[in-house]
């Protein structure tokens, strides 16, 4: 296992090498004075330019520019933003546990809700739930999820007045942070402060719904159709036979015997879609207000803030190559065959 | 009595209206300690009519029988949990490709112990040494260390030991071993077939033998059954079958045979193809390709009718021919 | 089953159907790819001829029916059978429009990655040694990029317009293309025919594009229609991200865009560019599955 584990981190260098590559250039792509790039200012005076260029290194051959680039990355020197001055670095420990509820919950809702519907549209085939479920799948998979978040918004907000419109919580709480998941923050205040902070805990899920929901479709359908033939492709397998000729119990053939290889695929396509949900949570997180990473570089974009557009994309990838790199590992303790594979 | 009878029994696929009959009619039994054999070629329905029996063709078929009776248990109107209270148990089953046949996810120990934890509630140490215990019966070299082995670790001789033992864990008294050895190398072939049936004799279990293999079943079997398109074209005891066959495609099975075409210079073979799910003739199944039809044939269907040696399915049997 | 058929030359009922047909009978099996195929016929229709079929100009403000409901609704008028949006443009002749951008990106992204996705992909199944693990290297650093993100950081860069979410969508999707290629391709040049052409003499070009392939055309057939409607999907974000087609260009995502600020009073302007687009991109993916089962019996009826 752990010659394993080796293999794949090894595997993970040249990516990450790319990733910083590609980061790099993107930068260099952009038209015009690359000091006003960096610097966000029209530096006119020449002179000024000249040390202004020669200050941030950029006079050097490209690759020795890259080869700056990489040692401060190796620093954890992300550098600075344009608009607020305040360290990428720190900017994107800040909104990233947003994020990263978000996503928790977007997927929570996706595995569960999909995993659940797969392998009872597999058990039922041809039934009416499973022509439901495909098709629900299908839809799901073809949502603008933008236009999803407003018809929830529409609906359950404006329409019944359920949920909230926008952000992680009622501005009238000012929750301490702790561990940034707004969740467990808004739980433990009303723990410590029922007084204060009665009803928080409820506000923040309330907040949470909808965005996880329109987060999560996408991979829900995804997951719903890959757990859905990879079940049925199991189920007529001879091993499930046999284990049916065992005499076992249908919910140990199906849960035990079945489902164990069927979510090999599936776990595989789940490691997938945390790359979709970062794309979706910048759709998300514009549309209900939520104050998370995909909303950061979506107002950096629109501001031209290239500090933070650059090593804020470098961090999401850093972060999509992470989860598949634990979803990789998680496959090989799911499957022996690849774990023993040399 | 026997520990099986089965009479009468037909598998019908498709819709209620036009269904097809994968088997038809058919009428079998074992005794206790008996080695049946039963031949045909592919798609002839033997292992359709074992799985139906063990209740595993899971509602894709539909299964009517006049009679369906294991060890004195009617298996017709069995429910389920009481089914699989037998099934894997006191009959039990092999398949043919052993190295599909073993869930990849656990080890062959989980997979042994398995069933002896449903069937017989062991547990702990006790648990675990039976399944050694199998594994060696089945000629596992180092069958403690292999408890830990998956499949795909193993040969595929390995495998079908495994899958032998998993069979025979509970001591079934019916052991199917549905062409235990078509998929394994020649070599294994032979050594799996005599484990089989030393294990048979030790353990005094019934075993039916599907296969396509004429040779290993006059070999060790007591009894052979020949099927051909749903049915069971004729029946008789060995070798008995084998010197004076009855119907005339044992015949041609047998003459199809190398060893008993000897000095010929072309084996012999039935022209044409098993009639399909809609081409089924009206009269006898094999009448487009019997060297022998005569115009009754061709009009009725004849049933299977007990002789002196066993039972046959044809209006001439071809002993009666040679008396004319 | 090996026995020898005695099979006469007239038999009509085994004879073979030509490619063709059976195509045609393998995805018309599939109904929901027949209607898929209907509704996106009527799209295609509405865009090519949309100077005639749409009832006014896209980009013709009606000051005296701003945000005039549907035709049906409520205050609503014959003259604008789905609406008006807040500056009293014609909802009807903006979506009509829309389809042309939309159909327009889709189609020049598809077409704009497909053909370096195949050929990368051969010369990385062709050449396995050196170029082949470079070009997937490469490709693994786009996938690890969330697309919608790569997509945003390269309109970001090149600016927002049309023909950069063109070249920002083809860029996203080259991996794809690019491993499917390669995977098909790898899988074919284990094939006998194929050692059979390398045996009679073909040169490499000639195994690339004549042997090998068209063999991978069926999967590939149904990735580049599934990433057809991706391209639309990507380009409605982008625009409603205010990244893609600029105003006042009546491209559906940034309608919607606009749309946000009347989500209380007019459900109308959110409702229908969302559910074009979602319709639009079903129809297509439904194509997809039908091409799927119709061109890949390995696939069929498993999915």
């Amino acid at each position: 296992m752990f010659s394993f584990i080796l293999r794949r981190l090894w595997l993970l260098v040249p990516s990450i090498l790319g990733i910083t590559l590609l980061t790099f250039g993107l930068i260099r792509m952009i038209p015009g004075d690359p000091v006003e790039v960096m610097v966000g200012e029209r530096t006119l005076d020449p002179a000024l330019h000249a040390a202004a260029l020669h200050r941030l290194g950029l006079d050097k051959p490209l690759y020795l520019q890259y080869l700056d680039y990489a040692g401060s990355l190796l620093h954890g020197n992300l550098g600075q933003s344009l608009v607020t001055r305040v360290n990428v670095w720190d900017e994107f420990t800040t909104l990233f546990p947003a994020t990263l509820e978000l996503a928790i919950s977007a997927m929570l809702f996706a595995v569960v809700v999909g995993l659940l519907a797969g392998v009872v549209a597999a058990i039922k085939r041809g039934s009416l739930f499973d022509h439901g479920v495909m098709g629900l799948s299908l839809t799901g998979f073809s949502m603008p999820i933008f236009w999803l978040g407003l018809l929830l918004i529409m609906l359950f907000s404006v329409r019944l007045g359920w949920t909230p419109v926008s952000g992680r919580i009622d501005l009238a709480f000012d929750i301490p942070v702790r561990t940034g998941l707004m969740t467990v923050d808004a739980w433990l205040a009303e723990h410590n402060d029922p007084a204060n902070f009665a009803g928080a805990f409820k506000d923040a899920l309330a907040h949470l719904i909808l965005p996880s929901i329109a987060l999560g479709t996408i991979p829900m359908a995804v997951i719903a159709r890959m757990t859905r033939s990879s079940m049925l492709e199991v189920l007529r397998e001879d091993y499930v036979r046999t284990a049916r000729a065992k005499g076992l119990s249908p919910a140990r053939v199906i849960f035990i015997h079945t489902l164990r290889n069927a979510l090999i695929p599936v776990l595989t396509v789940v490691g997938l879609q945390v790359g979709t949900l970062m794309g979706g949570a910048v759709l998300t997180e514009t549309i209900f207000s939520w104050p998370g990473i995909g909303k950061w570089l979506i107002d950096a974009i629109q501001r031209r803030d290239y500090p933070v557009v650059q090593n804020g994309i470098l961090m999401v990838a850093l972060l999509v190559i992470l989860v598949n790199f634990i979803v990789d590992i998680l496959y090989g303790i799911a499957n022996p065959r690849i774990r023993h594979a040399k | 009595m026997s520990l099986l009878e089965i009479n009468n029994l037909s598998v019908l696929f498709g819709a209620e209206a036009h269904p097809f009959a994968a088997v038809e009619g058919l009428d079998l039994s074992v005794s206790q300690g008996e080695i049946v054999g039963i031949v045909g070629e592919s798609g002839s329905g033997k292992s359709v009519t074992m799985m139906a029996m063990m209740g595993l063709l899971e509602g894709q078929g539909r299964i009517v029988a006049d009679k369906l009776r294991f060890d004195g248990k009617d298996l017709l109107t069995l429910s389920a949990r009481e089914r699989r209270k037998i099934i894997g148990k006191d009959i039990s089953m092999i398949f043919q490709d052993p190295m599909t046949a073993l869930n990849p996810s656990f080890t062959v120990g989980y997979q042994i112990m398995e069933v002896l934890k449903v069937h017989q509630g062991l547990s702990g140490s006790a648990l675990k040494k039976r399944a050694i215990e199998l594994m060696e019966m089945v000629e596992i070299p180092a069958a403690a260390t292999r408890l830990d082995a998956y499949p795909h670790q193993l040969s595929g001789g390995m495998s079908q030991r495994v899958a032998i033992a998993m069979a025979i864990a509970c001591n079934p008294k019916l052991l199917i071993a549905d062409e235990p050895t078509t998929a394994l190398d020649v070599t294994i072939q032979a050594q799996i077939m005599s484990l089989l049936v030393n294990l048979q004799k030790s353990h005094d279990m019934a075993l039916i033998l599907i296969t396509h293999d004429l040779a290993v079943v006059a070999e060790v079997a007591h009894r052979l059954a020949v099927m051909y398109a749903g049915q069971v074209v004729e029946q008789g005891a060995i070798p008995d079958i084998f010197r004076k066959p009855q119907h005339p495609y044992t015949e041609a099975l047998l003459s199809s045979i190398p060893e008993h075409s000897k000095g010929a210079r072309r084996l012999n073979t039935l022209p044409g193809i098993v009639p399909g799910h809609y081409d089924r003739p009206s009269g006898c199944l094999l009448s487009p390709r019997c060297p022998y039809v005569a115009d009754r044939c061709r009009a009725e269907r004849p049933a299977l009718l007990p002789n002196a040696a066993g039972a046959v399915r044809c209006y001439f049997p071809l002993s009666a021919k040679d008396a004319q | 089953m090996t026995t020898q058929v005695q099979m006469s030359a007239e038999d009509k009922a085994l004879a073979y159907p030509s490619p063709l047909k059976e195509f045609w009978q393998g995805f018309s099996y599939n109904k929901g790819a027949v209607m898929g195929l209907v509704f996106l016929a009527v799209v295609v229709v509405a865009a090519l001829f949309a100077p005639w079929v749409a009832p006014y100009n896209p980009i013709d403000q009606y000051r005296d029916f701003m945000l005039t409901p549907p035709s049906w609704a409520d205050g609503g008028t014959a003259k604008f059978l789905l609406g008006t949006d807040e500056i009293g443009r014609d909802m009807l002749s903006r979506l009509i429009y829309g389809a042309r951008l939309s159909l327009l990106i889709g189609l020049s992204a598809v077409l704009s990655s497909l053909i370096p996705g195949i050929i990368l992909g051969l010369l990385a199944a062709f050449y396995p040694k050196v170029l082949g693990p470079l070009i997937m290297r490469v490709m693994d650093v786009m996938m690890a990029l969330p697309s919608l993100l790569l997509a945003i950081a390269i309109v970001a860069i090149l600016g927002p317009s049309m023909l950069n979410t063109i070249i920002a969508i083809s860029v996203v999707s080259l991996p794809g293309y690019v491993r499917l290629v390669r995977a098909s391709a790898m899988t074919e040049l284990n094939r006998d025919y194929v050692t059979a052409a390398r045996v009679a003499g073909a040169g490499t070009l000639r195994l690339m594009f004549v042997t090998v392939l068209p063999n991978c055309m069926a999967p590939l057939i149904v990735h580049a229609t599934m990433s057809f409607s991706s391209a639309i999907l990507d380009a409605a974000a982008l625009g409603f991200l205010g990244m893609g087609v600029q105003p006042p260009s009546a491209e559906w995502g940034a309608m919607l865009s606009s749309a946000r600020d009347y989500i209380e009073r007019a459900w109308w302007v959110v409702s229908w560019p969302g559910l074009t687009i979602l319709l639009s991109v079903l129809a297509i993916n439904l194509i997809g599955d039908g091409l799927r089962d119709a061109l890949d019996p390995k696939l069929k009826r498993a999915a």
